[in-house]
């Protein structure tokens, strides 16, 4: 990983390399939701609703969330396995939003995607030289050396032994099948891989053979991730850059380290402090810990305003009524939030918490509490004695251009 | 953690005396075995731990490695299908006094529900889905206690709400469909707890949930300890959660115990080469190094044909380490290596803690 690390440490030089390889606007997919016997529309589930980001050449971006936030609903529409019912996605330059089947088939070979199910996903009937000659097939691909060389060198690339050719899925265990739909992705030398879960339903030791595995065949490859899966731990192991969603948009979009050592938006705080540590004497720093009370709201009506609003801390009216845009509050940091942590406070001037925010508040200790006024006061003092020798306002677009504000707060 | 050393002295290898032990629950050689067309499948092989009351023990392991075998095994939910003709069960299981293992499926049944009671990973299908779950807990109560349905009711509405579900008098009446994943959990522990079970035995709690919910569940489980002060088996393969909640882990690999021990033991001075190699694998989300995570080679082993001696060897980065003319083929008994602290290797007390050392806790 110490590769990738420079390399999004480093911004590509050449100009063809600035342009992201996938970049995506305001993308949105709403279910219908139908009902009676005219199957009139009643309501929609709002999966994925507006949401911006972009990827970058050779990076990995990892997508957390918890369930039902749209984060494989977004995996779906980026690799165009659903129609989106708005928005943008530009592939290498390209417009994909609605291209159809034809249209996509060329771009198969460039982005191509590994689930979560390794049961699920390759079929019973089939032998294993079958499922990884079947992308070649499909493309009418005839590699060097013939279908049979290649698949059976794809094989070995993923730790399989050539032999396995003429096997089964049900005779591999679950690493060794995900290993295959590994080989399936590679098999056309695709740019851009999308992962949905792809270690969740695999053992830990297994795991770590699979995230090493995918991390060495970026390497040599100079393959192009997105990562979707709930494990913040493995997230932070495999990304780049990682983009956190909530009900259908993206909360906070930001660098691996950035994210995970001074995270902005309180739901990502939140989301952070949830995971246990694996260090029995972190056990009595409970007080780190943030309870979220509740469940997600449900995506068929979700909240007004910032749609955390219902589980946050900090909510004040403007979060009930304004929608906070996703900004760029630190280099390389997009926020959505009016009260975001280690930064000044976007909306200073509303202070009066909703009963929400107040039900919240105790489940979060006195420290969270004390620790993010602290900050967001610091951040202020700062921001504003800047702003006064430049006579801005402290108001959002501000801040952006301090760099220097935002992270002397994160110590 | 501090009265945790203080009690350690009780707790020691078991002698087979077949006689009751004075820990609450202690289980002594137990195996069990499924005889399958393809050979004896042998989940659980000469397994043996105790359980003090108001303690925590974490089981944690691969899939296939026997841990919910063993929790079964204590609920006596093995014997239910065929009467029991697909499985061979030996050894004891002592729980407050009583044996399991050789005890009638009536004795156990009396047991099951009132002193010990199971929390299973997927509550949708752990629950009845034409049943209200307001139902099924009182049915949890009636069974094992001569109430009316009205108290019963009340019971559950109480239960209900102690887990912390919103208005519980209505929610009684919902059907389990109708709650999200974390609430059927929740409910779930209702369940089991509408007895007062002084042995909670939870089979992977959280996996199915996010890790929000995870952290809800967890206090959860932690204070309802605190309140009921009942023993608590935790089953997981996320170390995470054991860390967070157990006070002894025990790692079993093939269906035997590989490493036992407490908590602190287990992270901070682990001794058997497979816990090295599940820390090894771990992603941590505390660190910021994002080095090559260190993966255990191979795959879990079949359990139909174990592997001769310790049943890691295929696996085992040290299996060629010298040993003192020990050769592979031979069986590592759990031997104790620091207080409280066992593990099944053949690797010499200098071996190994030099590989810890030197090898080991400088990548993790």
């Amino acid at each position: 990983m110490s590769e990738t690390e420079t390399r999004a440490g480093t911004p590509a030089v050449t100009n063809d390399d600035e342009k992201p390889l996938l970049r995506v606007e305001g993308l949105v997919k709403h279910f219908p939701i139908k009902k009676g016997l005219l199957q009139r529309q009643v309501g929609a589930v709002k999966a994925v609703d507006g949401i911006d980001f972009e990827v970058r050449r050779g990076e990995t971006l990892g997508v957390v969330g918890e369930s039902g936030c749209g984060k494989s609903t977004m995996g779906r529409l980026i690799t165009r396995l659903l129609e989106p019912s708005g928005g943008k996605i530009e592939f290498d330059g390209t417009d994909i939003t609605h291209l159809n089947t034809g249209g996509m088939r060329p771009l198969r070979r460039d982005v191509q995607m590994i689930f979560q199910d390794p049961y699920g996903s390759l079929n019973p009937r089939h032998t294993i030289g079958t499922i990884v000659s079947a992308p070649f097939r499909l493309q009418g691909v005839e590699p060097e050396g013939g279908v049979k060389k290649e698949v059976q060198r794809l094989l070995e690339l993923v730790g399989l032994s050539p032999e396995h050719f003429n096997r089964y899925p049900h005779e591999f265990s679950g690493g060794q099948r995900q290993r295959i739909g590994i080989a399936r992705a590679l098999a056309l030398k695709p740019r851009m891989v999308v992962a949905d879960e792809p270690v969740s339903a695999l053992d830990v030791s297994i795991q770590a053979q699979v995230v090493n595995l995918m991390d060495d065949l970026q390497d040599e490859l100079g393959l192009t991730y997105v990562i979707i899966a709930h494990d913040l731990s493995v997230v932070r192991h495999v990304s780049d850059r990682i983009a956190v969603m909530y009900l259908g948009k993206i909360v906070e979009l930001a660098d691996r380290n950035a994210l995970y050592e001074a995270p902005m938006h309180p739901y990502t705080k939140a989301l952070l402090s949830a995971v246990p540590i694996p260090d029995p004497k972190r056990r009595t720093a409970k007080s780190e810990r943030i309870l979220l009370k509740g469940d997600v709201p449900s995506p068929i009506a979700p909240p007004s305003g910032c749609r955390f609003h219902t589980r946050c801390w900090k909510a004040t009216e403007i979060c009930r009524t304004t929608e906070p845009p996703l900004i760029e509050l630190r280099p390389g940091q997009r926020v959505a939030c009016h009260h975001p942590e280690n930064f000044a406070d976007q909306a200073p001037q509303d202070t009066v918490l909703l009963t929400a925010a107040k039900e919240a508040a105790e489940l979060v200790s006195e420290e969270v509490l004390a620790e993010a006024a602290a900050t967001s006061e610091e951040a202020v003092e700062e921001a504003t004695s800047e702003a006064s020798s430049e006579e801005t306002s402290s108001e959002g677009s501000a801040s952006s251009d301090k760099p220097s504000s935002g992270e002397s707060t994160d110590k | 953690m501090t009265d945790l050393t203080k009690s350690g002295a009780a707790v020691g290898e078991p002698a087979r005396t077949g006689a009751a032990p004075e820990t609450f629950l202690e289980v002594r050689d137990l195996k069990v075995h499924f005889p399958t067309d393809d050979g004896l499948v042998k989940s659980v092989d000469g397994l043996s731990f105790q359980l003090e009351k108001g303690k925590t023990l974490g089981i944690v392991g691969e899939s296939g490695s026997g841990k919910s075998v063993t929790s079964l095994a204590i609920m006596g939910l093995h014997r239910l299908g065929n009467r029991g003709k697909n499985v061979r069960m030996s050894g004891e299981i002592w729980l407050d006094g009583k044996e399991l293992v050789a005890a009638s499926p009536d004795e156990v049944r009396r047991l099951r529900g009132r002193d010990m009671a199971m929390i299973f990973q997927d509550p949708l299908s752990a629950m009845h889905p034409y049943y209200t779950v307001g139902n099924q807990i009182v049915e949890a109560y009636r069974v094992h206690n001569d109430v009316d349905k009205k108290t019963a009711r009340k019971r559950a509405v109480e239960l209900l709400d102690r887990v912390g579900i919103p208005e519980p008098d209505k929610r009684v009446d919902s059907y389990p469909h109708e709650f999200s994943g974390g609430m059927r959990q929740r409910a779930m522990i209702a369940m089991a707890l509408v007895n007062n079970p002084e042995l909670l035995i939870a089979d992977e709690p959280t996996t199915a949930l996010d890790v929000t919910v995870q952290a809800q569940i967890l206090d959860l489980i932690r204070d309802l300890q605190k309140e009921f002060g009942s023993a608590v088996i935790i089953i997981t393969h996320d170390l995470g959660v054991v860390a967070e909640i157990a006070d002894d882990i025990l790692v079993m690999y093939g269906g035997r115990c590989v490493e036992r021990g407490p908590v602190d033991k287990i992270f901070y001075e682990p001794s058997h080469p497979y816990t090295w190699g599940l820390l090894g694998s771990m992603p941590r989300i505390d660190r910021a190094q994002t080095e090559r995570l260190i993966p255990v080679k191979g795959q879990p082993p079949s359990l139909i044909n174990v592997p001769s001696g310790c049943a890691f060897n295929p696996r085992c980065p040290y299996a060629d380490v010298p040993k003192g003319g020990i050769t592979r083929t031979e069986r590592p008994e759990l031997r104790e290596v620091g207080s409280r602290h066992f593990t099944a290797c053949h690797l010499s007390q200098e071996d190994r803690s030099r590989i810890w050392t030197e090898e080991i806790a400088p990548k993790l």
